[in-house]
């Protein structure tokens, strides 16, 4: 068999997902939202249930339901038919549209069609709506995410009177990360909006009675209140070349803004602990003191059986390169980072990374499971860590799989999985340590069970 | 059907004005239409196969999903390239259930995901040149025997001619290159994709390897997809019977098992909906008759194998089938009586594809639950109303744009295998060839047949009536747990099944015991929300 090294028309077991399922991500994280795309059926069927899979939730998408002839006269009857609708049988609060490739490649002037819809309206009561431009032939579902959070603080954020309130951008991280950014602001005493807020509406309980639009999410006035916050804080290296959400802010209206990679590991965790610090004026509580302190010395515990193994790890850009430099810290290394996005990000950040830890690794963009597969050929890695769609990869390879990130469709909880702070670090760690003891344990002829 | 209790059901019309009224009037005129409150005692007609309205939020899928995702996707050793932006091929890529057996040395590409990942470029200056590029990347790769095309919403908009690409690749490459326009806006739903990947199958594939296996009795199943592998169970009960199995559209299937299935004696329709038409075809150009058969339930897998016995007019074949009945069912009566306890007078929704909405009722049916309300996802008028629709069925400006292949008498290879006196002597024998007559006749009186059944629909069926259990797709699973209605998929088997023919049955029986038993619904409810004061005890007792 060739290997496809210097191939690549045919993307072969792809590494990345379309734009408009990040878009509808971000819109399921918005109080009383619901996402709409403009295209065919198929588009929204297929990425519910990619969500509905990976959260184990509801996940409703509303639909244009292009035919053969819209394709021909284009969207806009289509796009007015389906608000109308929309907005009689769910009365949403807010309506996030998201075009498709084939809206994008018919042309359809969405902000146009939006603005006919609010003059010929005769009801009184119009929810919000927000449009923000996915076409998946350029970019990756991160790419939707983040556009549809720019989007979204572009059209409602608003000025007034300075509040002491931080606003976050998280990314796309787990409901349970969610949760946990809301308990440190919380215990640092800052007044917070985090966008998008998916902690209770992809990770919810039982209903005693039947919710349209699930409940909870970042409600539209906390979102216009973002203009008048007093800082924002931003996650995500793949963010600084790009118009985001947070420079938005700061160009427009003065708020100042922080970034930093996703806080995996006791460096960047570090970070934002001490930028919390200096925001709210208050010393670190002890609880995350405490924590941290316990992280160490796990550390310390763990080093014994980690030291100079090699992973391979994959994903998302932000994700691959924080947990890259977490892995470093505790003395595994990366032999291979890759992500099927191709804006450079990668590149750039980690091997300077890699060097400061005097280490050669292999950083790849633009990858498909495939490429992935044959360069794990001689690596000897120890393991992978990354979403489910490597786990052939593992399997064939004969090592393990940590599964972080997103999709996630082999286990249960993927909605729970902490990866940020201390304790999803801690967590994260552990995890790690005890995959490569069981595999040693397992790999043993005698079955120690004292290690 | 036994043990069904003609359970006394509120008005259907009263409980369907309550739906309707949340509509917009327009939405609730057509809605309506694809609402009955069944009564099979009357004349009764439901609108299906219409295009969902903008903004209901529906089951469905595209055209593309039906055609690479159903009938190509658990075929084997074809590769399957979607020429497209990346989405489309990544939500197909392994992630309906059907098995494959590849044997050791057969190839299998079932586990990949091959796309073209078109870019801006592709869009603005056309994609035929990435697509040639990536086939004989594939080709080169690989060296598969077949390469199959898959044009999704924007390349029909572009204007990539797949086919002349697939033509000029065939030629180059010397194996057998097809497309398939699917793109995703064409049809109203996954049925049409259905369509024409059958007729492609049909144009490009069926009729290439003359070679008669060796059997006395040859038979092909048609629509069947081996999801939990329940094609694997039905396999090994033909041939425990002596039955020769060519070919399986598609579960478990090949091209190779394809290009040979026209020297069948009998087409054996699983799911009449995805592939009648094929069934049609064959008939027409080879002169192989079909009967519709159902492999789900016990009793129906039974009257199946039976009819098929009678079908071949051979003692020693009834001789063996009867046998192989008598071997299975003690089994089946044992696991029957052992739920029944539990399952006994309980009530069943059902809401999926084109066929398992009306083949599990019988399966319910046998451990004493009714189905009260049922649907399909993307079906059409006969598959609920029976064949006895077909001629008056009005072509609609969605489907006249999918195309129906002229398909005549083959001059060398037609041949009857009844002739029609025999097939009059069959039909006396209470043989029913080339007949269906849909889910309607077989539901009980107000009970609820919907088509494409909606969100809020779901949601008012199941305040209303509280079943036991609603069977449904991924779609739908959470929003019914949410309300502590058990919930099962039927589209993948929440990763259980095999469900088909007798050791499937049982299987059945017992989880959907275990589903609607389990104790966990007794959990929903917090005791804060009941009981306000604060009692003596504490802890178990
Ligand atoms: S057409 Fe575009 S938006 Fe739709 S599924 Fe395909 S890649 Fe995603
Ligand atoms: S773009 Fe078209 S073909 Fe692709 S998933 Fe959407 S509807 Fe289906």
């Amino acid at each position: 068999m060739k290997t496809r090294e210097k191939l690549d028309a045919a993307t072969q077991n792809p590494c990345k997902l379309c734009a408009p399922l990040g878009a509808s991500i971000v819109f399921r994280g918005i109080r009383g939202a619901l996402p709409f795309l403009h295209g065919s059926q198929g588009c929204s069927t297929y990425i519910r249930r990619y969500l509905i899979n990976h959260f184990r939730e509801p996940v409703d998408i509303a639909s244009s339901n292009f035919s053969e002839e819209t394709t021909i006269f284009g969207g806009k009857q289509n796009l007015l038919d389906g608000l109308k609708n929309i907005c009689r049988q769910y009365q949403p609060e807010i309506i996030g549209v998201a075009s498709t490739c084939l809206s994008e490649t018919i042309g359809d002037d969405v902000p146009m069609i939006l603005r006919e819809f609010f003059l010929k309206s005769t009801s009184e009561i119009l929810p919000k709506i927000v449009s923000v431009s996915t076409p998946s032939y350029s970019g990756t579902h991160m790419d939707g995410f983040h556009n549809a959070v720019l989007s979204v603080v572009s059209a409602i954020a608003a000025r007034g009177n300075k509040l002491r309130q931080i606003g976050i951008f998280p990314g796309l991280v787990s409901s349970a990360d969610i949760r946990y950014l809301k308990e440190v602001m919380g215990d640092f005493g800052l007044d917070h909006v985090i966008l998008p807020d998916y902690s209770e509406t992809l990770d919810g309980g039982p209903w005693t009675e039947y919710q349209k639009i699930q409940q909870g999410g970042t409600s539209v006035g906390q979102i216009a209140s973002l203009g008048h916050s007093s800082g924002i804080i931003e996650f995500g290296d793949s963010l600084k070349m790009k118009e985001t959400a947070g420079t938005f802010l700061e160009k427009h209206f003065s708020v100042p803004r922080f970034a930093s990679g996703l806080p995996i590991g006791i460096k960047l965790t570090d970070l934002f602990f001490k930028l919390l610090e200096k925001m709210s004026g208050r010393e670190i509580p002890s609880k995350y003191r405490l924590a941290r302190s316990r992280l160490v010395d796990s550390y310390v515990d763990g080093h014994k059986h980690l030291f100079e193994k090699k992973a391979v790890v994959y994903g998302d850009e932000d994700i691959v390169i924080a947990v890259a430099s977490f892995l470093f810290e505790i003395g595994v290394v990366p032999v291979l980072c890759a992500t099927g996005a191709r804006t450079g990000t990668i590149k750039r950040v980690l091997p300077e990374i890699a060097s400061a830890y005097d280490k050669k690794i292999t950083v790849c963009e633009g990858i498909d499971f495939e490429q992935i597969y044959e360069k794990t050929e001689n690596l000897d890695a120890d393991f992978m860590i990354g979403n489910s769609k490597g786990y052939y990869i593992a399997r064939k390879r004969g090592i393990p799989l940590i599964r972080i990130g997103f999709p996630i469709h082999d286990r249960i909880g993927a909605q729970r999985i902490l990866h940020l702070g201390y304790r999803g670090t801690q967590q994260l760690f552990d995890r790690i340590v005890n995959t490569v003891i069981e595999k040693r344990q397992e790999a043993s002829s005698v079955g120690y069970s004292y290690i | 059907m036994e043990n069904i209790k003609k359970e006394v059901l509120p008005d259907g019309e009263m409980v369907m004005e309550d739906i309707l009224a949340k509509y917009p009037p327009k939405v609730a005129k057509k809605r309506s239409k694809s609402i009955v409150p069944n009564d099979s005692s009357r004349e009764q007609s439901i609108q299906s196969n219409v295009r969902t309205v903008p903004g209901i939020i529906t089951q469905r899928g595209c055209c593309y999903a039906g055609c690479k995702g159903v009938v190509l996707g658990p075929t084997r050793d074809i590769i399957n390239l979607t020429h497209g932006p990346i989405g489309c091929g990544f939500f197909s890529w392994l992630t309906r259930r059907n098995q494959t057996r590849p044997g050791p040395e057969g190839d299998n590409y079932m586990p990949y995901c091959f796309s073209t990942d078109m870019q801006d470029d592709n869009i603005v200056f056309g994609g035929e040149k990435k697509l040639k590029e990536a086939i004989q990347e594939a080709y080169d790769i690989f060296h598969p025997k077949a390469i199959g095309i898959f044009a999704t919403c924007p390349v029909g908009l572009i204007g990539d001619d797949i086919h002349a690409v697939a033509r000029e690749m065939k030629e180059k490459l010397g194996i057998n290159i097809f497309g398939f326009s699917c793109e995703g806006y064409k049809g109203v739903s996954q049925s049409a994709g259905h369509h024409i990947a059958n007729n492609q199958i049909f144009k490009h594939v069926v009729g290439l390897d003359d070679k008669r296996k060796k059997g006395k009795f040859l038979i092909n199943l048609l629509g069947e997809y081996n999801i939990g592998g329940d094609a694997f169970l039905i396999e090994d009960l033909f041939e425990r019977c002596g039955l020769t199995l060519i070919s399986t559209f598609s579960g478990n299937s090949s091209i190779e098992q394809f290009a040979n299935c026209h020297t069948a004696d009998l087409n054996l329709v699983m799911c009449h909906r995805s592939i009648n038409y094929v069934a049609d075809m064959l008939e027409k150009k080879f002169g192989i008759p079909w009967m519709k058969i159902n492999f789900i339930g016990a009793n129906a897998s039974a009257v199946s194998l039976r009819q098929i016995g009678k079908y071949f007019n051979d003692k020693e074949l009834s001789r063996r089938i009867e046998k192989v009945i008598a071997e299975e069912m003690p089994a089946v009566e044992e696991a029957r009586k052992e739920v029944m306890p539990h399952t006994k007078g309980k009530l069943a929704m059902i809401f999926v594809g084109g066929s398992r909405a009306h083949h599990y009722q019988g399966l319910f049916a046998e451990i004493g639950m009714s189905t009260i309300a049922a649907g399909y996802e993307f079906a059409h008028k006969d598959d609920y109303e029976g064949r006895k629709v077909l001629p008056d069925l009005k072509v609609d400006a969605d489907s006249r744009n999918i195309e129906e292949l002229v398909v005549e008498k083959d001059p060398e290879r037609y041949k009857p295998r009844k002739s029609q006196e025999e097939l009059n002597k069959l039909k006396k024998a209470g043989v029913r060839m080339k007949e269906y007559d849909g889910m309607m006749p077989d539901m009980v009186k107000n009970s609820f047949v919907i088509d494409d059944i909606s969100q809020h629909e779901t949601e008012m069926l199941i305040a209303k009536y509280k079943p036991a259990v609603f069977c449904a797709g991924i779609k739908e699973k959470y929003t019914v747990q949410k309300r502590g209605v058990p919930m099962k998929q039927l589209h993948s088997y929440d990763y259980g099944g095999p469900f088909a023919v007798f050791k499937g049955a049982v299987n059945f029986y017992r989880e959907m015991d275990r589903t609607i038993n389990s104790k966990v619904w007794g959990l929903i409810k917090p005791p804060w929300d009941s009981s306000p004061e604060i009692t003596a005890t504490f802890g178990s007792e």
